[in-house]
């Protein structure tokens, strides 16, 4: 009883400054997601419109970003690459030493390459028929693509792309490896010091499992918002 | 006198859902006949033919093959009562993961017993039976609806059955589909082939039926020979259904094509 | 520029060879397990009772749920702290590692199992039981061949990101070829060229099994299951 009286106000003390962990955590998520679906449109664009040399980079960038582990990744952005860049005076002025920085550029890089998959599958789903038309209208590919295409393929891909949230929020876990102040390198630390790994690491799965469920019910909502009639959405979380 | 019963149906009833789907249904079939069943949609004809296979096992009756009861407790009979009632489903039901030839050999290997060899043969010949000796490497996703329905009429003859039941087996197929499988039912009829048929083509069943069974509401609620049933001045539920069915259509006229045997 | 390659061959090389060997032995049980208990689970969700049904849920949706470290974290720190009486399973890295993988993994691959004999139409049944087949030979000649082919694309994935997420072992101290990679950066300061060459290990390992799962597809594949995997 009294191990158990230990541990349970070791966890709770220490739960402001897990929490407080939460603010890095959403930053991890939400600049990933933003790198990722800012380069992730022009990947799947030009992986199924582009000319065949552009599309078979598209292809490799893909292939390297989904062939290498995220944590080999953040060991060699953070301590190889950035290091080595932030020694370099002339950058002098940007915060390259950041682990978050690192964190959020590799999240964000391997999130495009999934991303492009998905919106690159929604824009192949859908009828050849919507480009002749906008065509046959005088509209130029490019603007055939943004104001036809894209519109339709982002709204078919919601359901996949939410899914993506549930990935990153789970990689981002990964951060705490390169110094990131987010809910696991905490739960970490107090547990070390406390030594009651056991009631902490509890703690850490309920959050993340908290999160993974609260962010799938927001993005459900979102995802009813933007429907459009007639447009199916195939495939959930 | 004649011919003798092969198949009995007495007393079925079938709920589902607190739902009478089917009442208190009799009928009996001799060697050789083919029985009809017609009605609208919702009758229970469905109901009525996998209740004689136990697909869905009768609440109450019996039914019996070749004068033996069987009343599906007992998992050999039951088994060996399908192996004797072949079935040919609306939707064919052919296993999407095997070739045509392997849809008809699958039963012959596993539930018959006979070795590869014998089943291949036996199989070849009831594709030839169908006409779609050449087609037997192709998948069901490669074959058309009317080809897909003739693998599963060869599927259900190669097991050597004493009854056939056919249930819509045309109603899934589009129109210019429906003569092919419509020729190779005439062709079993011709043989003797023992069936009994779920179907909304009249005018083609009439030509071969020898009863047709009229039903409504999990009863059947007329029988008789389709010349009579069918005979304009009748004034029989048959008479009428069918001759909506036929305004509804906008093509046929509701009598009994003459019998185009050679 | 030469400097990387003697660099390369000389210490790089050999210190991954060591870690492919560990990593390997980690991911071949572990995604052994995982299919077993993919498997396994994935036909109780699908056919079996209620209360079964509901616990492998809950387990599905707790291991989709949270990060694989956590569960790592937990497996090999938390676990020797939960005492039954005086009993307290300690797992070595080797195997923490091997638990997490195959217990993350299987939620996954219970998913397209289940997804895979959901798939079947109701009617392949009846067809099978029409032609006097006994449950047990519709199983095993109907429902098994189908479900097992749409659910190869999925399973497969998952053993790729296994291999990837292998590399996590390292967090809880197995020299697999993340941790070698690890220590020889710390040792020589040469963290890019090293994590670099670390990178292309794994393309290596999972582009091999991607090839591979692409020939057992080919060699599966039937007009009407084809694969949609990219």
């Amino acid at each position: 009883m009294e191990g158990f009286y230990s541990a349970a106000q070791a966890s709770w003390e220490a739960m402001p400054y897990i929490l407080g962990g939460l603010w890095w955590t959403a930053g991890l998520i939400i600049g990933a997601m933003l790198v990722g679906f800012i380069l992730g449109v022009p990947l799947a664009v030009l992986h199924v419109y582009g000319r065949t040399l552009t599309r078979k980079a598209v292809a490799g960038y893909v292939w390297l970003f989904r062939g290498v582990p995220i944590l080999v990744q953040l060991y060699l952005f953070y301590f190889g690459i950035m290091a080595y860049l932030s020694e370099l005076p002339a950058l002098s002025f940007l915060p390259l030493s950041s682990g978050f920085l690192s964190a959020v550029i590799v999240l964000g890089l391997t999130s495009a390459a999934y991303q492009s998959q998905i919106f690159r599958g929604a824009m192949a789903s859908l009828p050849a028929g919507q480009l002749k038309a906008a065509r046959a209208l005088g509209m130029s590919d490019a603007v055939a693509i943004r104001s036809i295409i894209l519109p339709q393929a982002l709204r078919l891909a919601i359901p996949a792309w939410s899914n993506e949230y549930s990935i990153l929020l789970k990689d981002s876990a990964l951060a705490f490896t390169i110094g990131v102040l987010e809910v696991m390198a905490r739960t970490r630390s107090v547990a070390a010091t406390t030594h009651q790994p056991l009631p902490l690491s509890i703690l850490a799965g309920a959050l993340f499992f908290f999160l993974t469920w609260a962010g799938i019910k927001i993005l459900k909502r979102l995802e009813a918002k933007v429907r459009i009639p007639g447009y199916a959405h195939q495939g959930s979380l | 006198m004649d011919d003798p019963v092969i198949l009995r149906v007495e007393n079925i009833v079938k709920t589902i859902g607190g739902q009478r789907i089917l009442d208190d249904v009799s009928f009996s079939v001799k060697k050789g006949h083919l029985k009809v069943l017609i009605g609208p949609s919702g009758a229970g004809k469905s109901t009525l033919l996998s209740c004689i296979n136990f697909l869905s096992p009768p609440d109450s009756g019996t039914i019996s093959l070749d004068g033996k009861a069987v009343d599906g407790k007992s998992r050999k009979e039951l088994l060996a009562l399908r192996q004797q009632v072949g079935m040919i489903f609306q939707d064919f039901n052919l296993f999407d993961h095997l070739s045509a030839l392997d849809n008809v050999r699958v039963a012959l290997v596993k539930v018959k017993g006979l070795d590869k060899r014998a089943a291949t043969n036996r199989a070849m010949e009831e594709l030839a039976r169908v006409g779609l000796a050449d087609k037997s490497t192709l998948y069901p996703a490669q074959l058309s609806g009317g080809q897909k329905q003739r693998v599963s009429v060869a599927r259900a003859l190669a097991m050597d059955p004493k009854v056939l039941l056919l249930d819509e087996p045309t109603s899934a197929l589009d129109p210019e589909l429906i003569g092919e499988v419509l020729t190779v039912i005439r062709d079993l009829a011709d043989l003797g082939m023992t069936m009994v048929m779920a179907t909304h083509q009249i005018s083609f069943s009439a030509a071969l039926a020898d009863e047709f069974l009229f039903m409504e509401r999990g009863r059947i609620v007329e029988r008789g020979a389709p010349s009579q049933l069918l005979a304009r001045d009748s004034g029989s539920r048959t008479q009428s259904f069918c001759a909506k069915l036929s305004e509804l259509a906008g093509d046929g006229h509701c009598e009994i094509a003459p019998a185009p045997r050679a | 520029m030469d400097g990387f390659i003697a660099f390369a061959w000389e210490r790089i090389i050999p210190t991954l060879d060591a870690g492919l060997w560990t990593s390997i032995l980690l991911i071949v049980p572990a995604s052994l397990f995982g299919v077993a208990i993919g498997v396994s689970v994935g036909a109780l969700r699908v056919y079996g009772p209620r209360p079964v049904v509901k616990t492998l849920d809950a387990y599905v949706s707790l291991f989709r749920g949270t990060p694989l470290v956590v569960q790592l974290y937990f497996w090999y720190f938390a676990l020797p702290y939960v005492r039954i009486g005086d009993f307290a399973l300690v797992l070595s890295p080797m195997w923490a590692a091997i638990v997490g993988f195959a217990l993350c993994s299987g939620a996954y691959q219970s998913e397209y199992i289940r997804g895979g004999l959901l798939s079947i139409k109701r009617g392949q049944l009846r067809a099978a039981q029409a032609l006097g087949m006994t449950p047990f030979q519709s199983v095993t000649s109907v429902v098994l061949p189908q479900a097992f082919r749409r659910a190869l694309p999925g399973c497969g994935n998952e053993i790729i990101y296994l291999i990837k997420y292998s590399s996590l072992a390292s967090i809880i101290t197995v020299s697999d070829l993340t941790g070698m990679g690890r220590s020889l950066a710390k040792s020589s300061f040469r963290n890019t060229e090293v994590f670099v060459v670390v990178g292309l290990y794994y393309l290596a390992l999972v582009t091999i099994a991607s090839f591979l799962l692409k020939i057992a597809e080919k060699k599966l594949e039937i007009p009407g299951f084809e694969s949609k995997r990219e």
